[in-house]
């Protein structure tokens, strides 16, 4: 492979260096003069919240996108990078988060749809099969890839970046769809590369997993880079601060909260996906009491969509007590009338779903807030009402915005989630769904948004939160449940729920026959 | 140097009012390059089509009359198009709602019947137009199909119709083989507004329509629910709203209008029902929805200006010899840069420098 020079001096001389990027979007910078030295044999992490500019940095060493000011230099010398292309010949390969397979295809089909074609098909599989064996990636060539879970399909990108030998490698967000167990796996992995000689580039903002497994960290925030560490002589308090700007607040949990009886009931819910490659929802029964946050864990794409769309009423469920709000049948009800039951919902995509992204904020406060509060009169629209809904929610949770009504789309990430989350909650709902309530918002907008959830639930309502961060999940639920192959599992007491027993129930354990090396075979290691 | 369309963080309001107006002055010059290669002189083209028209009192009130079922139709195609349903086929729910008001107007004629029989075959005439639009609407909730193909053909379809019946059994039988109906009875003819003049009663529930849609989409939740269901159909249902609903719920209203444009038409400045009763209305009104920004207010505007273009063609095809089609054409590049202008609303062009391109 490529460890010809197995070099690990602190002399040696850069493999990619970017000097003073700068990425201008109208009058937004991206990337406002930022340089990065990529050293081979090293993993490199790059730290920032989203909309920090770590994506457009990448997209510029990668070829995707073309810098506004500054320049790269491979081995000293300056580049221009015309396309990924070009960059794929010079020995850059790239692992993205959002994969670029076809579900339909083997997973040799798609990698060959990866790479030049300068060899033949079969030659490529017998490649294909011997890298994934080398490095302890197994894969079958013929399979399809619907077949495969997420874990699995990550791995044929990161195959098929390897099979390309590359000199640097770079990787955006990769543990954020993996079980921990698999996620120490593809630390393996990188490790094995680093001792190569190859050069990582880690795009993460899991700061645990930086400390752990990066040599040197950079650190953008809004664009600039604020500091280049060592991210193991550093805090992960200290980095968080950097990436942050600021201290984060940290959610005060209620103490001895008082539950009541089950508000929210799903009962024996089995369902089939509308899509072909959906999941199929299988016998899930779950209470939510009155006054509990309940968590749902799970790698993405193990029915959490489906069993949201179930509950929301999006999709009607198969009988009308699988699903049971506040004592009424409700599988068959619509969103408006699950509404007026006292059911409030949150999804996880905020624009086109959560919000209709060109239109203004008081319109999206009537989007759900039609159904029952006192908006509407007589089938007309009492604008005043959906004003005094925009205001009072910009007031509680601190939604920061240029002026009073803007579009939703307008907003950053971390406030317009505010203001969707707070919208439902100033109805004071009696049953709170929420997916992903904190998903690629800023840390200080996380930690108001979590707040405001357990206070809900001190309140009395039921809160069932559905997310892929367990972090998050520890820290604010008072029972998790995991979803796997749209089955749930029995929810266990969050005190008891330790990373290491959340990630062998999202490999597909049962909670009381799993061993570690079951699992492992589980997810197909 | 080269032309970047870039997305703006909100939409330009000033853009929105001034995209149709660039989009008229664009088609004012394509338009006199047309003249000046047929060899006239675009200056008096211009004039002949455009101000010539609104110098005499007759003429303004046939501008009136020519806009009526051009704003009423272009209103009702504005909420299918706002919810992202393609109803092209107004005209021939234009047709079919002159055929079924008609027929009350053909079984009363001679008798003595009452006043009743116009407004009852207004009634039927919307009846008609949306039991039409029904067709497609039913056949895009019930089997997917496309409702820009189903509702364009079926226009051809209620022009047949119409042609069977007006040579067929509802033939005048005095009236020497001319493929028409008898003339209508006064109780069946829409009474006009002037002595002289064809200036109708119709004119008067075209604004009052008008003035019904800026309401419902301006302040009602189903205005609301009908942008929300064109502009995010995922945050629709999310909201709880059904957008099959919503797509019989807009051909019904807009084939309504459509038909009650057809009867009006027909029971007012026509007088009998006939081949030919629509120079193209139901096509024209498209490109009226859409110039006046598929809003109430703008569709107004925009049907008069159109109206302007039909009056002035006739004018220009007797005083300047320029074919009538020409007002198609005309129509058309309207339609064209309308569409292009909008874009504009949500992006914006920049000049930049190209870089030379990496080896």
């Amino acid at each position: 492979m490529s460890g010809q020079e197995p070099v690990s001096s602190s002399a040696r001389a850069p493999l990619l260096q970017a000097i003073g990027i700068t990425k201008q979007y109208g009058s937004f910078l991206a990337n406002d003069g930022v340089s990065i030295d990529l050293y081979p044999g090293e993993i490199h992490a790059l730290l920032g919240e989203n909309g920090a500019g770590k994506s457009t940095l990448v997209k510029i060493m990668y070829g995707l996108i073309q810098p506004s000011a500054g320049e790269l230099r491979w081995l000293g010398e300056k580049i221009e990078l015309s396309g990924p292309s070009d960059a794929r010949a010079r020995g850059i390969a790239m692992v993205f988060q959002h994969f670029s397979l076809f579900d339909n295809l083997t997973v040799a089909e798609n990698v060959a749809l990866g790479l030049d074609g300068s060899e033949s098909f079969a030659a490529m599989s017998a490649r294909l099969a011997q890298v994934s064996r080398d490095y302890g990636l197994p894969l079958d060539p013929k399979r399809e890839v619907w077949r495969l879970s997420v874990g699995e399909r990550q791995r044929i990108e990161i195959v098929r970046a390897l099979m390309q030998n590359p000199k640097l490698l770079i990787l955006d967000e990769p543990t954020a769809v993996l079980t921990p167990q698999e996620a120490d796996q593809l630390f393996t992995v990188l490790d094995r590369l680093k001792g190569e000689g190859r050069a990582l580039l880690y795009i993460s903002h899991k700061l645990d997993e930086v400390k752990r497994l990066c040599d040197t960290a950079t650190i953008l925030r809004d664009g600039k880079k604020v500091a280049t560490c060592n991210p193991r002589s550093e805090t992960a308090a200290s980095m968080a601060r950097m990436m942050v700007g600021a201290e984060i607040g940290e959610v005060r949990a209620t103490t001895a909260r008082a539950t009541t009886a089950p508000r929210l009931l799903i009962r024996d819910l089995s369902m089939a996906p509308d899509d072909p490659h959906g999941t199929y929802l299988r016998n899930i029964s779950l209470e939510v009491l009155g006054g509990e946050i309940l968590g749902v864990a799970g790698v993405a794409g193990n029915g959490q969509d489906e069993l949201f769309s179930a509950l929301s009423g999006e999709r009607l469920a198969p009988h009308e007590d699988n699903v049971i709000i506040d004592g009424h049948a409700a599988g068959n009800l619509s969103v408006t009338q699950r509404r007026k039951l006292g059911a409030a919902f949150v999804p996880e995509e905020r624009l086109g779903h959560g919000t209709a992204p060109r239109m203004k904020l008081s319109e999206n406060a009537l989007l759900t807030g039609h159904a029952a509060s006192h908006m509407v009169k007589h089938g007309f629209v009492d604008r005043p009402a959906t004003l005094k809904a925009v205001d009072t929610t910009t007031k509680t949770f601190d939604v920061r915005k240029a002026k009073r009504d803007p579009e939703a789309a307008s907003l950053s990430g971390g406030n317009l989630q505010k203001f969707i989350v707070g919208r439902e909650i100033l109805r004071e709902p009696g049953v709170l769904v929420v997916s992903q309530p904190t998903w690629g918002v800023d840390a200080g907008a996380a930690a108001v948004i979590r707040q405001a959830l357990i206070d809900l639930s001190g309140r009395g309502t039921a809160v069932l939160v559905i997310s892929q961060d367990l972090d998050e999940l520890t820290e604010i639920s008072d029972r998790i449940a995991v979803m796997f192959h749209g089955t749930l599992s029995a929810p266990i007491a969050a005190a008891a729920a330790t990373r290491e027993k959340l990630g062998l129930l999202m490999g597909g354990a049962s909670p009381e026959t799993a061993t570690t090396e079951e699992v492992f075979h589980a997810v197909g290691a | 140097m080269q032309l970047v369309l870039e997305k703006r963080a909100e939409r330009s309001t000033f853009i929105a009012l001034a995209s149709p107006l660039l989009a008229v002055a664009l088609t004012l010059v394509t338009m006199s390059i047309f003249f000046l290669i047929l060899g006239k002189n675009p200056v008096t083209a211009l004039y002949v089509y455009f101000i010539e028209p609104l110098t005499d009192s007759y003429t303004l009130m046939e501008i009136a009359v020519k806009a009526s079922p051009l704003i009423m139709i272009a209103i009702g195609l504005s909420l299918c198009y706002l919810a992202n349903v393609w109803n092209i086929g107004a005209e021939g729910q234009f047709l079919i709602g002159a055929v079924t008001g008609s027929w009350l107007a053909v079984v009363t004629n001679g008798t003595d019947a009452g006043p009743w029989v116009l407004p009852a075959m207004l009634v039927m005439g919307a009846l008609g137009g949306a039991l039409w639009a029904m067709i497609p609407a039913l056949c895009k909730v019930r089997f997917g199909a496309n409702e820009i193909l189903t509702s364009l053909m079926l226009v051809y379809v209620a022009d047949l119709i119409l042609d069977y019946l007006v040579r067929g059994p509802w033939r005048d039988p005095k009236g020497m083989n001319f493929p028409t109906t008898a003339s209508f009875d006064p109780v069946a003819t829409v009474p006009t507004l002037m002595d002289s003049g064809r200036l109708h009663a119709g004119v008067i529930l075209t604004v009052l329509v008008v003035l019904a849609a800026a309401i419902m989409l301006g302040r009602s939740i189903k205005g609301f629910e009908i942008r929300v269901v064109g502009a995010a159909p995922r945050a629709a249902r999310f909201a709880g709203f059904s957008a099959e609903k919503l797509v019989i719920f807009t051909f019904a209203v807009s084939g309504a209008l459509a038909g009650l444009a057809g009867i009006i038409e027909v029971a007012g400045p026509v007088g009998v029902l006939q081949p030919g009763i629509s120079p193209g209305y139901g096509f024209t009104a498209i490109i009226v929805a859409f110039l006046g920004r598929l809003n109430p207010l703008g569709i107004l505007v925009a049907g008069l200006f159109l109206a302007l273009t039909f009056i002035g063609g006739e004018g220009a095809q007797i005083s300047m010899k320029v074919p009538l089609d020409l007002t198609k054409v005309f129509q058309g590049i309207l339609l064209f840069y309308v569409l292009a202008c909008d874009s504009l609303i949500l992006y914006r062009i920049r000049l930049v420098a190209t870089k030379p391109k990496a080896a």
